[in-house]
């Protein structure tokens, strides 16, 4: 039925960005979110990391979704996305070491990244590859300035930097000219004030978060969209085999 | 010895696995309104992080002595999966009220970030803490560590949200804003045992 329906791929592609922004509106993904946003560096580059991982593994279990069996389907998308997480984990070690010193553990667990098996079951296994393509590539893009926002506002706040580090990462690319961020903190320092450092904090990332939330809700509000709630069963990629039926909440006893 | 009580001291407060660590916000938000589905969801964490660690570090021996370590993430995910799906079907047979009290919750963890999280920390950690030794015993008391800490921030964090339901809350911050800016006091108020470690001289 999908298939004859004619895919609007603009649509399919902004709508990760904005309307279904998988961290601001479904409220996917919430752990790499905190944990990778204490500086933009580090959180873009997760968010590629992740974008790289949700079109690839898109594009492949779309192509294969008539051949999976329905039964069988978590287990074959948590292999195919495995497969592929350990990819992009080998490509940053060897090209960006940086990156996966300061990821760290949160690089191989992009496997369990709610996002990438949610797009999974709810997009690639039932659409062609082309339109699952552009929805992770939508998707990952969202995510990547969701991302974006939180380690500009903790990074600037807690660290009173920006950009820094980043002749770390793609410095081996592009020339920058010995460019390495900006630093404000001697000129905070010279009006007497100092960088809050609770932003960089585990703290801090829960406010951060909680304000931007806030903020996202308001603009949604204002045009007519419901507010993003921790939906519980019906954003938990894994609620068709856990045996609860939409709508229900996972704390029923 | 003193090692063994440095780790469940890191794991509970110091280095708490959901305030400081964020893994397993997901359960941590979601699961943690109703004070017994907090305990529920977190005993079964805890199970589960032993269950798991105790077949991974076996395992991830035999995949390095085969040169195979960059199949880790697959191995331990599938292991993982398979596992709980084990554990589930003997215990609905054999163990009917342990079902009952966590069966529900042993799907949902099969992709909580916290279980793969420890058991890849494990293995971190036998590079991080070679002066001490890390082995098989060190990975387990690790692994019940972070699920008590995971335990013990659901169970913080159901007493604030049965606090938070009755509170007059700004309009635009209701739901979810409000939520994440009490776990940030909750996290900020575990930054007080941050040095305890250090403190006691458990890592002498």
């Amino acid at each position: 039925m999908a298939e004859k329906k004619k895919i609007n791929y603009g649509k399919e592609f902004a709508k990760g960005i904005l309307k279904e922004n998988p961290v601001l509106r479904l409220v996917l993904g919430t752990c790499p979110t905190l944990a990778t946003s204490t500086s933009v560096v580090n959180g873009v580059g997760m968010g590629i990391a992740a974008t790289i991982v949700l079109v690839c593994s898109n594009v492949a279990i779309s192509a294969l979704r008539k051949v999976i069996p329905a039964k069988a389907r978590i287990p074959a998308y948590i292999v195919i996305i495995a497969s592929f997480v350990t990819m992009v984990q080998m490509l940053v070690k060897a090209f960006v070491p940086a990156l996966d010193e300061s990821l760290g553990v949160f690089l191989p667990l992009i496997v369990v990244n709610c996002i990438i098996l949610g797009r999974a079951e709810a997009f690639a296994g039932k659409n062609p590859v082309l339109a699952s393509a552009v929805d992770g590539l939508g998707m990952g893009i969202g995510f990547t300035a969701a991302l974006f926002c939180m380690g500009t506002v903790r990074e600037i706040l807690g660290a009173g930097t920006f950009l820094s580090g980043i002749d770390t990462m793609i410095g081996a690319f592009v020339d920058l000219k010995g460019f390495t961020g900006f630093d404000f903190t001697g000129a905070l320092d010279k009006i007497g004030l100092a960088p809050m450092t609770l932003f960089v904090l585990p703290a801090g990332g829960f406010f951060v978060f909680g304000v931007l939330m806030a903020c996202v809700n308001k603009i949604a509000e204002g045009k007519g969209l419901k507010k993003a709630a921790n939906t519980g069963c019906e954003g938990c990629p894994l609620a068709a085999a856990c045996g609860k039926r939409k709508g229900e909440e996972c704390d029923a006893e | 010895m003193k090692f063994y009580i440095a780790l469940l001291i890191m794991g509970i407060l110091t280095q708490n696995f959901v305030l400081s660590k964020f893994l397993g916000i997901c359960p941590f938000l979601g699961v943690s309104k109703k004070l017994n589905t907090a305990v529920g969801m977190s005993a079964a964490v805890i199970f589960v992080m032993l269950l798991a660690t105790a077949a991974t570090y076996p395992l991830n021996i035999l995949l390095e002595k085969n040169g195979l370590d960059y199949l880790q993430t697959i191995v331990f995910i599938l292991v993982i999966a398979a596992l709980v799906q084990i554990v589930e079907i003997v215990m609905k047979k054999y163990i009917k009220p342990l079902y009952n009290a966590l069966g529900i919750y042993l799907p949902l963890i099969t992709t909580n970030c916290a279980v793969l999280g420890v058991v890849i920390l494990n293995i971190d950690n036998i590079t991080e803490y070679a002066a001490y030794g890390y082995g098989f015993g060190h990975a387990m008391m690790n692994s019940f560590a972070a699920g008590a800490g995971f335990m013990l921030a659901m169970v913080i964090f159901a007493g604030v949200r049965s606090r938070l339901e009755t509170a007059d809350v700004p309009k635009f911050m209701q739901g979810l804003p409000i939520t994440l800016v009490a776990a940030s006091i909750v996290s900020l108020s575990f930054l007080g045992f941050s040095g305890l470690v250090e403190g006691l001289g458990l890592l002498g």
